[in-house]
């Protein structure tokens, strides 16, 4: 459709307002982490890589990214097992049965997070899971494992089944056909379900503030703390870094999907 | 039909196929019956189609012998073993689909390598077999491609190497051709025609078109409604039908349908007050119509002699000319149509022309009427 010069130019004006409007509070930790003082105050005065010092040497920082790697990492390959396979079993039963097993496993996305902080909370007072490792990596992969489920079913809706019966034709059990063909084909589902449940452990806050304690803190939960007490510019580093970090890690994803497509064609 | 060989001998003795032994096979889904009781033996090396209309069963059939379906109740034999409750995946039959159902993450190479690997068939020898299949089948230069460089027709040829390159005793194709145009079709009938007698496997082969079925076949089983009709070579089922919906499914014809008066050993039946007869009698009662092929009809002027034969008023509907001879169509006076195929000698007629349809008794077909025979062409 043929557009107008001056529709043109107010459609790109509203887009840019809008990309401006996502953006910069995002973009803004960036001039703060380089402030000279212990303050927060926007605009920052001076120059200093002091709260880059900061992160890396105090534990209570260093610790804290550490742990949120950690946990991060331990739930984002659990979640894509577990919700690969759920998916994948979900896909073959029968509809009914199906949708309903579906919603009851997307169910952590839309409780409200502090009813199921509240839950989990009291469970693990009994258990005494709080402050564990294997209570943060339980109580994450159950908020995680509802975005690999949603990715993966994906990929399986548009995966061609025939596929499959000519794998068993040609000799393929069905252990072999899922290694060889099923899963090279819904491979983008499940990386971008590790992605996602990666993303949803590491920046998870509100279960996380409920069952931490001295010993074992995620880092949200050490920047929620540190800026409930004082104005500690080490916060806005530690966005700066993270910022930085996802960026890289999404753009390179990008590019690498995108060579590996063109090579293909 | 193919003459070099013949069907009826046996092709199996020196061949590398494996028979297949169908009887009784049934299939239910609720109270749908898609096989109702299909009995069918296929020898060795032979090519055996499978012909009918949409949800006739014949799919079904192939389904049930690949191990794709389980048959309710039946027995099944390939190479003389019975392979009921085999799983597909151990059955060793090679199986070439419409949608081609190549991997598409995988190049031509080793989407044909595949089931090599899975025998544990490696190295030299690999590809070796590789390189065998895809000369076979003319795809040698396309290895390192993926199936989306392809065009529907190379993508088949590569379904057809990797269905025959583990050496199968036995290859099902479903419609393989189904999704190709006219002129590939043709040319893809040829390539299938000659791999079947440089393999000497056994072909087992879908298709809901005639023409296909008569090009390729040694033997044609013709499905309806879950029922096989008639097994038979592509002569057999033209000038022997043995039902009405055999008749009309194969080639052309003309189907002459009226209150019928049986005396003796002949058969009279009155079409809008003309009178045609047969000295033939239907074996098994019934209410019996005509069926006569286009070959077996003659075009007359009206009036003309009719030397005792049959005939029927009409006027022509259509005229094809066909290069090497002439189609018509004519409307005969009870609103049926006759087809009428004519030689380059024979006179011309003009749609419109007032005719005279003349026809031999002993040319016709005497056959039970089946009012399903109609409903299922549509």
């Amino acid at each position: 459709m043929e557009m107008k010069p001056l529709t043109r130019a107010i459609l790109g004006l509203v887009c840019l307002l809008v990309a401006i409007w996502l953006v910069a509070p995002t973009l803004v930790v960036v001039p703060m982490s380089f402030n000279e003082n212990k303050s927060l105050a926007f605009p920052p005065q001076g120059f200093s890589w002091q709260w880059y010092q900061n992160f890396v040497t105090n534990p209570d920082w260093s610790n804290s990214f550490l742990n949120s790697l950690k946990v991060a990492s331990i739930v984002s390959v659990l979640a894509t097992v577990l919700g690969t396979l759920a998916a994948f079993g979900l896909d073959r039963m029968k509809a009914r049965p199906a949708n309903l097993l579906r919603m009851l496993m997307l169910t952590p996305m839309v409780v409200p997070g502090v009813v199921l902080a509240i839950g989990i909370y009291a469970v693990y007072l009994d258990t005494r899971l709080v402050g564990t490792l294997l209570g943060f990596v339980l109580a994450h992969t159950i908020l995680a494992l509802p975005f690999v489920l949603i990715a993966v079913s994906a990929n399986l809706e548009v995966f061609d089944r025939r596929l499959e019966t000519a794998a068993a034709s040609l000799g393929a059990g069905a252990l072999t056909t899922f290694r060889t063909v099923t899963l090279p084909l819904i491979a983008p589902g499940v990386l971008s379900g590790l992605l996602f449940a990666f993303a949803t452990s590491f920046d998870e806050i509100v279960v996380s503030l409920f069952i931490t304690n001295p010993y074992l803190k995620t880092l949200p939960v050490q920047i929620f703390a540190s800026i409930t007490r004082d104005a500690d510019p080490t916060v806005a580093a530690v966005g700066t870094i993270l910022l930085f970090a996802t960026t890289m890690l999404i753009g390179g994803g990008m590019l690498l999907l995108g060579r590996e497509r063109k090579g293909r064609q | 039909m193919n003459p070099g060989q013949d069907s009826r001998g046996n092709p199996g003795q020196d061949s590398r196929g494996a028979a297949i032994d169908l009887r009784s096979i049934s299939k239910a889904y609720g109270s749908f019956k898609a096989l109702d009781g299909v009995s069918l033996h296929i020898k060795a090396g032979e090519f055996m189609t499978l012909l009918g209309p949409s949800g006739s069963g014949k799919t079904t059939t192939l389904n049930v012998v690949a191990g794709f379906t389980e048959a309710s109740s039946g027995a099944l034999e390939v190479g003389g073993k019975s392979v009921v409750g085999v799983p597909a995946h151990k059955r060793n039959i090679g199986v070439v689909f419409q949608h081609y159902a190549l991997f598409p993450h995988m190049t031509v190479s080793r989407n044909v390598a595949y089931p090599l690997a899975l025998r544990g068939v490696a190295g030299a020898e690999r590809e070796r077999r590789v390189r065998q299949a895809l000369d076979m089948v003319k795809m040698a230069d396309f290895g390192h491609r993926f199936p989306s460089e392809l065009s529907g027709g190379q993508q088949q040829r590569v379904a057809l190497a990797r269905a025959i390159v583990f050496d199968p005793p036995l290859l099902l194709m479903d419609e393989p051709l189904g999704a190709l145009d006219k002129k590939l079709r043709e040319w893809l009938q040829l390539e299938i025609k000659r791999i079947h007698r440089e393999l000497g496997t056994t072909f087992v082969y879908v298709t809901h078109d005639q023409e296909e079925a008569l090009v390729l076949s040694d033997r044609i089983a013709v499905f309806n409604r879950g029922r096989i009709e008639q097994i038979g070579t592509g002569r057999e089922l033209y000038d022997e039908p043995a039902t009405l919906f055999v008749g009309k499914f194969i080639g052309d014809s003309t189907v002459l349908r009226g209150a019928a008066a049986i005396s003796g050993g002949e058969t009279a039946i009155e079409i809008a007050g003309q009178k045609v007869a047969t000295a033939k009698r239907l074996a098994n009662g019934g209410s019996p119509v005509m069926l006569l092929r286009p070959e077996k009809l003659t075009l007359a002027r009206r009036g003309a002699d009719g030397d005792g034969r049959n005939r029927l008023t009409g006027r022509i509907g259509e005229a094809i000319y066909l290069g090497s001879g002439s189609k018509y169509e004519v409307d005969l006076a009870d609103g049926s149509k006759a087809i009428v195929r004519s030689t380059l000698e024979a006179d011309n007629f003009a749609i419109g022309d007032e005719v005279e349809v003349l026809f031999a008794g002993a040319d016709v077909k005497l056959l039970a009427d089946d009012d399903k025979a109609d409903l299922t062409l549509t």
